[in-house]
């Protein structure tokens, strides 16, 4: 007995030991933060073509962070090219982890990769921090007449640098249930008024089903929305001006017209992406999908059970007569500005995403909606009728939405904040079915706040 | 004779030098590297700049931290006791020798905590699911109003039922491990003297349990304080519930991660391991002082 009492002193001052080591790990976690941007000065002067000839034969390993699967294929056709480069392809997560992850590399200074995957919206997250090489000297610029304008736009910087090498895209359209709406006698809504008769009219004929949802936890979706609708919710003038305006008149629009049909209960507004939200598309829950280019491809391999049901339109528009879109998802190939071999890396990133033959595969065997002109204008491409769709040529359309993409959105350089912020005031506000339009207000305040305390200097929007 | 004695005592160093080099490695240098990055203040336009201790002055003032201590304080005030109790009572019936099948039991309890936290918590998150969780689906069969475990109100309780779920066995088997300890003449002793079953548990086996109550209820201190994985998880499916600073360890992580706050977020992790460390040591001292002398 005694024994045991005694003992239970010693547990305790190695507990508390412990106890401190164990409360200290958050700590730790973040100690592997450094000061200091060490950005290697580069020359902006033209790479020599024959300083090129000479990387491109020189024995070289290079690694590139990537979540697209089964990439190996288009790397293949570049060491084909290049038998001296080899590349060596990490996943180190999609979209957040792997930008943590890269941040994380790069404060450390050691780690990072050559080249990495990168969503158009992430760019200014890293170009603040001075991470990404600007490709103009290596002849990216000259790769400009084959893209598609607007992706153009995204990897350029304000005084015309070029971060990256678009990979593919997600103009937003609609995806619809056509059996659902022949069943209630619903037109296919061309107009966003026109959108919210449809909820009312579907929602109250079948109390079970919804005519979209719009996902409280999707920034990504509601930046598309603001897109689509000609709003500027960020612009960047220099490194550090920033002027926000998520809650002028534009904004307020989407506020009231989203927040009324989530406060009418016509729609619904649960998260996106979760175990719920796939069984909900599965079982008809819902008769539309808000979705980038790459969901029809998402979709059939998710809501398998509805095979033949879908059809796809372009999203319904403020004003009819000047159709315009927005933009959900893609990304591209950006070369880290630490790399000790920036030609190399620079021709790889050029090589996968405007090679033809590297950029159709990436159409027709990982399903990316492309990002070049030749592609979209490509009539293997366009042509294709997935049964999902019940034959309808579904690329046809997004490629129709594409050329309507606003070519003048930009992106602030704190993604993550905004997303997180904008989650918890106007994402909260449609799940709670709160004022959204008050929200707005509430999300322009953090966002202001957080960037004058980030050493920006905010600008009212005018 | 003084060579005799040299030999032991140069040994003794070498022997805790490998302690020593990992505790210095592995704890005191990522510590001592997250106090001086508090120190300081980067931003991303105007660089890092010394700010001495402005970070723990603001961390003190700012309500979404104070927010996220109440909450854990609250979650361990709740949580915890019925935890323990349940394990206690898993592990005297363990030890009363009356159960069948007592090892298939032993084993089923203590299966959850061989389940990494991110599976329990997403297969709880699908239990509790308003719409196509069998719970929902079980009371829309019943024509019953579905059971809303994922609101403001439930989920402190709906994250207490992971936790304990989690954790239970893993208690039992330490409060079971210790009963196994006791000497068996006690039990003969008090039966020779009267004492029925009931008895023995309360006069014997309780305070020879203390130790071990004590070890399991600082492991759950510092467990409640550092809450995160299941409330991280369940944010992706409720995100107007929980938010981004619910609990202080996911504001920690919010802070580093999302918003970029590096220093910030060691003052406030900081701040967090000492309050941890200050309750731990609050209860043992009380846990001492009640000990019989």
């Amino acid at each position: 007995m005694r024994k045991n009492i005694a003992s239970s002193s010693a547990i305790s001052r190695r507990l508390l030991l412990t106890a401190a080591g164990a409360a200290s790990l958050g700590a730790a976690l973040t100690a592997c933060g450094g000061g200091g941007s060490d950005s290697k000065s580069t020359s902006s002067k033209p790479v020599s073509q024959a300083d090129i000839d000479k990387a491109m034969k020189t024995p070289t390993e290079l690694t590139f962070w990537t979540w697209v699967p089964n990439i190996e294929q288009e790397i293949a056709l570049f060491e084909k090219k290049y038998p001296a480069i080899k590349i060596k392809a990490v996943n180190a997560g999609q979209g957040v982890p792997e930008y943590t992850k890269l941040r994380t590399a790069l404060k450390a200074g050691s780690g990072a990769p050559d080249m990495v995957q990168i969503e158009y919206q992430a760019i200014p997250t890293f170009t603040i921090t001075d991470s990404l090489l600007d490709l103009r000297p290596y002849g990216a610029s000259a790769l400009k007449s084959q893209f598609v304008d607007w992706t153009w736009g995204q990897v350029s910087g304000s005084n015309g640098e070029l971060w990256a090498i678009p990979q593919d895209t997600g103009p937003m359209g609609m995806l619809y249930r056509k059996d659902i709406f022949d069943k209630h006698g619903i037109e296919v809504p061309k107009t966003w008024d026109e959108f919210a008769e449809a909820a009312r009219k579907l929602h109250k004929a079948d109390p079970n089903v919804y005519l979209t949802n719009l996902a409280a936890n999707q920034v990504a979706a509601w930046h598309g929305l603001l897109w689509q609708a000609g709003a500027k919710p960020y612009v960047t003038s220099g490194k550090s001006d920033i002027t926000v305006s998520v809650d002028d008149a534009v904004s307020k629009k989407l506020g009231a017209f989203w927040g009324g049909l989530a406060q009418e209960g016509v729609i619904g507004v649960e998260p996106d992406f979760t175990d719920s939200w796939y069984a909900a598309l599965n079982k008809g829950k819902y008769a539309t999908w808000m979705t980038g280019a790459w969901g029809p491809a998402f979709l059939s391999g998710s809501a398998k059970d509805t095979s033949g049901k879908w059809r796809a339109a372009p999203m319904p528009q403020w004003d009819a007569s000047k159709p315009s879109a927005g933009n959900w998802g893609g990304s591209t190939t950006a070369v880290i500005r630490s790399t000790k071999n920036p030609i190399a890396a620079a021709e790889f990133a050029k090589f996968l995403n405007s090679d033809p033959e590297s950029a159709k595969m990436f159409a027709t065997k990982q399903f990316f909606f492309p990002a070049t002109k030749a592609l979209l204008a490509d009539a293997s491409f366009i042509g294709d009728t997935p049964a999902f769709y019940g034959g309808q040529k579904v690329n046809e359309v997004f490629a129709g939405i594409s050329d309507e993409v606003n070519p003048s959105f930009q992106w602030p350089p704190f993604l993550d904040q905004v997303a997180t912020d904008w989650t918890e005031t106007v994402g909260r506000s449609l799940a709670r079915k709160t004022d959204t339009v008050d929200a707005l207000g509430g999300w322009q305040t953090r966002i202001t706040t957080f960037a004058k305390s980030q050493g920006f200097t905010v600008k009212a929007a005018p | 004779m003084a060579k005799h004695l040299a030999r032991p005592r140069s040994a003794g160093p070498l022997f805790i030098a490998p302690f020593m080099a990992l505790f210095l490695l592995l704890f005191l240098a990522p510590l001592g590297y997250a106090a001086y990055l508090s120190l300081f203040q980067e931003k991303l336009v105007g660089g890092t700049s010394f700010v001495g201790l402005d970070n723990y002055v603001t961390a003190l003032k700012d309500p979404q931290l104070r927010e996220g201590v109440i909450r854990v304080a609250t979650f361990f005030v709740i949580q915890v006791p019925l935890m323990l109790l349940l394990a206690l009572l898993f592990a005297l019936a363990l030890d009363s020798g009356l159960l069948r099948l007592s090892r298939v039991i032993r084993l089923g309890i203590f299966v959850p905590y061989a389940v990494p936290s991110v599976v329990a918590t997403l297969m709880w998150g699908y239990l509790y699911g308003p719409d196509f969780g069998p719970f929902a689906q079980l009371s829309d069969k019943l024509s019953l109003p579905a059971p809303h475990f994922l609101t403001d109100s439930w989920m402190l309780g709906s994250l207490a039922n992971i936790v304990t779920w989690e954790f239970v066995g893993y208690n039992m088997i330490i409060l079971y491990a210790a009963l196994r300890t006791i000497p068996q003449d006690l039990y003969e002793a008090a039966a020779l003297d009267g004492a029925g079953a009931w008895r023995i548990a309360w006069s014997i086996k309780l305070p020879a349990l203390r130790p071990a109550l004590t070890l399991t209820l600082l492991f759950s201190v510092i467990g409640s304080f550092q809450l995160f994985n299941e409330p991280n998880l369940l944010l992706k499916i409720v995100p107007d519930v929980i938010d981004s600073s619910y609990t202080a360890n996911l504001y920690a992580y919010t802070l580093a991660f999302t918003s970029q706050q590096i220093n910030y977020a060691a003052a406030v992790s900081f701040l967090l391991g000492l309050l941890i460390v200050i309750i731990s040591y609050a209860f043992l001292l009380t846990a001492n002082r009640r000990r019989p002398a």
